[in-house]
């Protein structure tokens, strides 16, 4: 049985603990409302990407597009790039997303493909090294990345790029965990290359484009900015799920440290009560005695 | 009075513009264009250079693009910006830094078409490096 004082201590150490995970709670809620502000003005510009992207794709036969968007013509060697948070604290979010990539992982080495694996973000960097150490060819570090800009994911797109127009892969899977609400994320894989195009919508009343360069030359500039609008918008969703997770993780802990401390209190009282009856019990018995 | 016309310039961090507006002046990679309501359809790709769109009211409002495309359609006009900014907002060491990013992409470049393609992006930047920034 713990004394008095080893209860006392214990009491004000979870009280403390309570605190900071309150703290951290209020610090992710007004990030998540950055990251969510964040992730809604980038989304105009995606949505016109993808109108534009169909306009042009549907003006150019299927022939002669770009290779990122026909892809090599083969289905054997799979990259993916997986993105997770940089911190832990925020409940099963880059679980989720790890064991997303992970079971893809198996079922691709189990159909015979080769597998290979960009992670972005430390903490899926962490979990999938674990089992595919071996797979993962390179990491990208955001630790340092206070808010997260366009050139970040303008950086990973090259690298993922590069890697494609050396024949490093044929087919790129797109890891992340999509923001539905602030208690639920939901990990999603989407592949981005190569990449599927939205259908063209007849907004334009079917009018015949002019081009200035020509079609194929503005359709190969446009690929490779919709991959970074993809993983631009993936990072987004990223960060504000993050906070997201971490906000309820942070607020369970605030509610499981309070239950705590009612509890320790409750044994605190009734072991001090023991103790000043027996103290009673003690005198009275002496006096009797006498 | 011209006719106005809906143009949106977006840049993949937030929407800068949104609104009727009589003329845009864009720098397309051919060479300057105006668009005015009802111009063909067209579709051309942006290469650094500033942006004139001129309100109804004849007052004018000027973004610095970094590359990108703009969707000409009767209707409107989208630009899709790589990186757009206020022309009053510009920070000059910003312009440099991304002067000095491209010089150090054709140091590294590996193949004759990257080198090429990044110093065809280094003479547009310093060329407007210079319309804007007076020594």
């Amino acid at each position: 049985m713990a004394s008095l004082k080893d209860l006392r201590n214990r009491i004000a150490s979870v009280k403390a603990t309570q605190k900071i995970t309150k703290a951290m709670q209020m610090v992710a809620a007004a990030k998540l409302r950055r990251a969510q502000e964040a992730a809604e003005a980038a989304r105009p510009y995606a949505e016109r990407m993808s109108v534009v992207l169909a306009n042009v794709a549907g003006s150019i036969a299927g022939t002669d597009a770009p290779p990122l968007m026909a892809g090599t013509g083969k289905d054997e060697v799979h990259l993916l790039v997986v993105c997770t948070a940089e911190r832990g604290l925020c409940g099963s979010f880059n679980s989720q997303i790890a064991r997303l990539a992970r079971e893809h992982v198996r079922g691709l080495l189990a159909g015979g493909k080769k597998v290979k694996i960009l992670c972005v973000g430390k903490k899926g960097y962490d979990i999938l090294r674990r089992d595919f150490s071996e797979l993962i060819i390179d990491r990208v570090d955001l630790r340092e990345v206070k808010q997260l800009g366009f050139s970040n994911a303008d950086a990973i797109a090259k690298k993922v790029i590069g890697l494609f127009e050396e024949g490093q892969f044929d087919v790129c899977t797109l890891f992340y965990s999509r923001f539905q609400s602030v208690i639920s994320q939901v990990p999603t894989a989407q592949q981005i290359i190569p990449a599927s195009v939205p259908e063209a919508e007849a907004e334009s009343g079917g009018a015949v484009y002019e081009y200035e360069p020509d079609a194929a030359s503005i359709l190969a500039d446009l690929i490779p900015r919709n991959i970074t609008v993809q993983i631009f918008r993936a990072l987004l969703e990223n960060a504000a799920g993050e906070m997201g997770a971490k906000m309820t993780a942070m607020d369970n802990a605030t509610r499981n440290a309070g239950e705590m401390i009612d509890k320790l209190t409750i044994t605190y009282n009734r072991q001090r009560q023991a103790q000043i009856t027996k103290e009673l019990i003690e005198i009275i018995s002496g006096a009797e005695a006498l | 009075m011209a006719k106005a016309f809906k143009f949106e310039l977006v840049s993949p961090e937030r929407l800068l513009l949104s609104e009727e507006v009589v003329e845009v002046v864009i720098s397309g990679t051919e060479g300057e264009m105006t668009v005015m309501a009802d111009h063909a359809p067209t579709m051309t790709s942006i290469k650094p250079g500033i942006i004139t769109a001129v309100r109804p009211g004849g007052e004018r409002e000027q973004f610095v693009v970094f590359g990108g495309f703009a969707d000409i359609t009767p209707e409107g006009c989208r630009l899709l910006a790589e990186s757009a900014t206020r022309v009053a907002d510009l920070d000059r060491n910003d312009l440099l830094r991304r002067i000095e990013a491209v010089r150090a992409e054709i140091e590294g470049a590996r193949d004759h078409e990257t080198r090429s393609r990044a110093e065809e992006f280094l003479g547009q930047l310093t060329t407007l490096e210079g319309t804007l920034l007076p020594a």
